[in-house]
């Protein structure tokens, strides 16, 4: 959408900075990869003196040649052995030794580039002025892609949106819902709500991202502040298992009431059976091999 | 109400739902006056679209309560996306919502393409044949809301009429990709093939013929004082209750608010398309009507300038590792791979069928990350939340569906009306059962 990282390069930055982000990328040596934008190659900064905030750090492909390495940095929500989904007995494929990380895109560093400073500042501004600290409610805050995320700690998230929806210079009043995603491999923190929200007023579009472990699945309901997520919050909680305390009605919504089980959970299998196809028999989709 | 309890059996717990619930609920009817009771409509009724059920209490005519039972039509096509590769997810988005199926193949696409960092390297004609096949799919999706909401009101004309004008539509479908509905014909880095010979002067064609009959409907429903006074202020919902309920789409528009995110936030180039958006003031069902048929000649105005724009080239991005080999051709058994395509990879070029082979069983990888995009279907607004965990499969494909949000308003259009008018209400919703429940 809108192409705030490319606003955030040209922005000029202080020698101090340019040191800082270098000793901060050291760890991951970065060269240039060919598909950079126009404005992007623009830039006369070395690229190892590039900020991760804004670009999309998986173009700087790193030393590995692997595609999807991160490098050191990111976030790591799993280790990755092999490959071929060869996983159970003799592996022939000669990828058994392979160890990957994979890494979702980390923290971002001021300046954030575009408008999203001001909405950082605003939000933090707003907080402030409800006695919050903005650091106890917003964990993280990433850029990638041109889209801007808060991680917002769960008890503070009903807080945070009413100070989105209601905050003149926010005014994020239209939510497009909560989309659940399971990641098992990140430990403590299994389950993620995803919110996106609209300002139609300032024509903007952010992202909230609230986690809960597994062995407590909860997160608060945003009825109160978005009655629109009355039906998201259910299909969520009918999918992946995740309660909305203080949803007026939280029953599953496509699944039959007396269904066990929450059925987009990575855990939860597909199902299927093997299809015969002139004379070959075609496993189950789940059973197939992955090449992940 | 009480919750339902557990029994445990051999075969697991069994919950009983019907029980306590349903026995209050009686209890309670029967106390009160005599007239209320509670309906149920559907799950399959020939005008709640789809398998959808209402339930509704009524007092007499009135609707004192109105509820949705949905998930009839769930087919676990998020979960099912899990387990293909990112090229073959078109093939499971398209019939989502069965009736706007470029939306969500677009969607789909330019989040996989956002995710990817190709998104510049997509090719103007295949941009331009997404906007055409868009636009093309907005008249057939909204030629289908007035034909059946006609038909709900027993104007079987207009049903007809509508029906007529889409079929021209499908043929265009047909011939450009192959089927009527669940093309699969947008890719990840382009299209599946280019526009086939023909095309072209049969769109053309087809603008023409569009022009003489959209003024059709004006003749038969707009003035019509029947038309009118079921519609009139019927299925009311203001401005700060789509705004709650999250709707978008016709339904926001006839508040008076000009939200389209074709304008909002352009993609696919909208901004240098010429048209209008446009509104009503007067929150109800008619004015919903009303937009859905101005909504049809600004696709029309649309689908001109695409065609004008049409320049020869590529529809695949350059990429060859991510570009589907998909040099189609129709043989005597149908469309499959061109013969041409099959002496180049199996005689000449080695490194053509690894492409083709890497690509065909194992897919392309996608960087980890998330990325969400959204167009403006026929519906409102079309979400699509991809994530990816840099493997060939998508980690999870969210659809933020518009049917399903707005669906949820149905409550507060119906309750205190007629439930004559619970029809009206919904069929100016336009819900999709196969995009509510996906």
């Amino acid at each position: 959408m809108s192409d705030a990282h490319s606003d955030d390069d040209k922005t000029p930055k202080t020698t101090a900075d340019k040191a800082a982000e270098t000793t901060a990328d050291k760890t991951a040596p970065v060269k240039a990869a060919p598909d950079k934008t126009p404005s992007e190659k623009a830039s006369d900064q070395p690229p190892s003196a590039r900020t991760p905030n804004g670009v999309n750090p998986e173009k700087d492909l790193s030393a590995s040649n692997l595609p999807g390495q991160r490098g050191d940095q990111g976030e790591e929500i799993r280790v990755q052995h092999g490959m071929f989904g060869a996983n159970n007995g003799g592996d022939t494929s000669g990828y058994g030794g392979l160890v990957r990380s994979i890494r979702l895109p980390g923290e971002a560093v001021r300046p954030y580039g575009g408008w999203f400073d001001e909405v950082a500042d605003e939000l933090e501004g707003a907080l402030e002025e409800q006695d919050l600290l903005p650091e106890n409610a917003i964990t993280k805050t990433v850029v990638d892609r041109g889209e801007l995320t808060f991680h917002i700690e769960r008890e503070h998230l009903v807080r945070v949106a009413r100070t989105l929806r209601d905050d003149p210079a926010l005014r994020f009043e239209l939510c497009t819902g909560v989309s659940g995603v399971h990641y098992p491999g990140d430990k403590g923190r299994e389950l993620h709500a995803v919110y996106h929200l609209r300002s139609i007023t300032h024509n903007r579009l952010i992202r909230l991202e609230v986690s809960a472990p597994d062995a407590d699945p909860h997160v608060p309901s945003l009825v109160s502040v978005y009655p629109t997520n009355d039906w998201h919050e259910r299909e969520t909680y009918d999918f992946f298992g995740i309660v909305f305390d203080g949803h007026p009605a939280l029953t599953r919504i496509m699944m039959p009431d007396d269904w066990q089980g929450f059925p987009q959970r990575k855990d939860y299998p597909l199902g299927g059976i093997p299809v015969e196809y002139k004379g070959a028999q075609i496993p189950a989709p789940d059973q197939r091999r992955s090449y992940s | 109400m009480t919750s339902a309890s557990p029994r445990e059996t051999t075969e697991g717990a069994v919950y009983t739902v019907t029980g306590g619930d349903w026995d209050e609920v009686a209890r309670a009817a029967a106390k009160s006056d005599d007239e209320r009771i509670v309906v149920n409509m559907g799950p399959q009724h020939p005008s709640t679209h789809g398998v959808l059920r209402l339930i509704l209490e009524i007092d007499g005519e009135t609707v004192t309560e109105a509820r949705c039972g949905i998930g009839y039509l769930h087919t676990g096509i998020e979960k099912n996306l899990e387990y293909r590769t990112w090229t073959q997810g078109t093939t499971f988005v398209t019939r989502m919502d069965y009736l706007t199926s470029f939306f969500n193949e677009t969607a789909y696409c330019l989040a996989v393409e956002k995710l990817l960092g190709i998104e510049d390297e997509v090719p103007d004609r295949a941009t331009v044949i997404r906007v055409l096949l868009m636009e093309l799919n907005r008249l057939s999706s909204h030629l289908v809301a007035i034909a059946t909401g006609g038909m709900e009101l027993g104007a079987t004309t207009i049903m007809i009429y509508g029906f007529r004008d889409r079929e021209l539509i499908l043929d265009i479908y047909e011939l450009i990709t192959g089927l009527r509905m669940n093309h699969a014909y947008i890719r990840p880095g382009g299209l599946a093939l280019d526009l086939p010979p023909g095309a072209v002067d049969q769109v053309r064609e087809f603008v023409k013929k569009m022009k003489k009959n959209l003024p059709e409907y004006d003749k038969l429903a707009t003035g019509n004082p029947v038309f009118k006074g079921r519609m009139q202020d019927i299925g009311y919902l203001d401005l700060a209750g789509c705004m709650a309920l999250g709707v978008t789409g016709p339904i926001l528009r006839s508040t008076g608010l000009p939200h389209d995110l074709r304008k909002a936030q352009p993609y696919c180039g909208y901004e240098t398309y010429d048209f209008e958006v446009p509104t009503a003031e007067t929150c109800d069902a008619y004015g919903r009507f009303l937009i859905r048929l101005e909504e049809m000649r600004q696709s029309l105005r649309i689908v001109e300038q695409c065609l004008d724009r049409l320049a020869p080239g590529p529809v695949m991005v350059a990429d060859k590792k991510i570009a589907w080999p998909a040099q189609l051709a129709l043989g005597p058994d149908g469309l499959g791979n061109s013969l041409d395509h099959i002496k180049n990879i199996m005689g000449t070029s080695m490194e053509a069928l690894i492409h083709h082979f890497k690509l065909v069983t194992e897919g392309f990888r996608v960087p980890p990350g998330q990325a969400y995009v959204a167009v403006e279907s026929p519906k409102g607004e079309l979400g699509v939340h991809v994530v990816s965990d840099g493997g060939t499969r998508p980690f999870r494909v969210h659809y933020r569906e518009p049917s399903f949000t707005n669906l949820q308003a149905m409550a507060a259009m119906c309750e205190g009306a007629q439930v004559a008018d619970v029809i009206v209400a919904v069929a100016s919703i336009d819900p999709v059962m196969g995009g509510v429940d996906r």
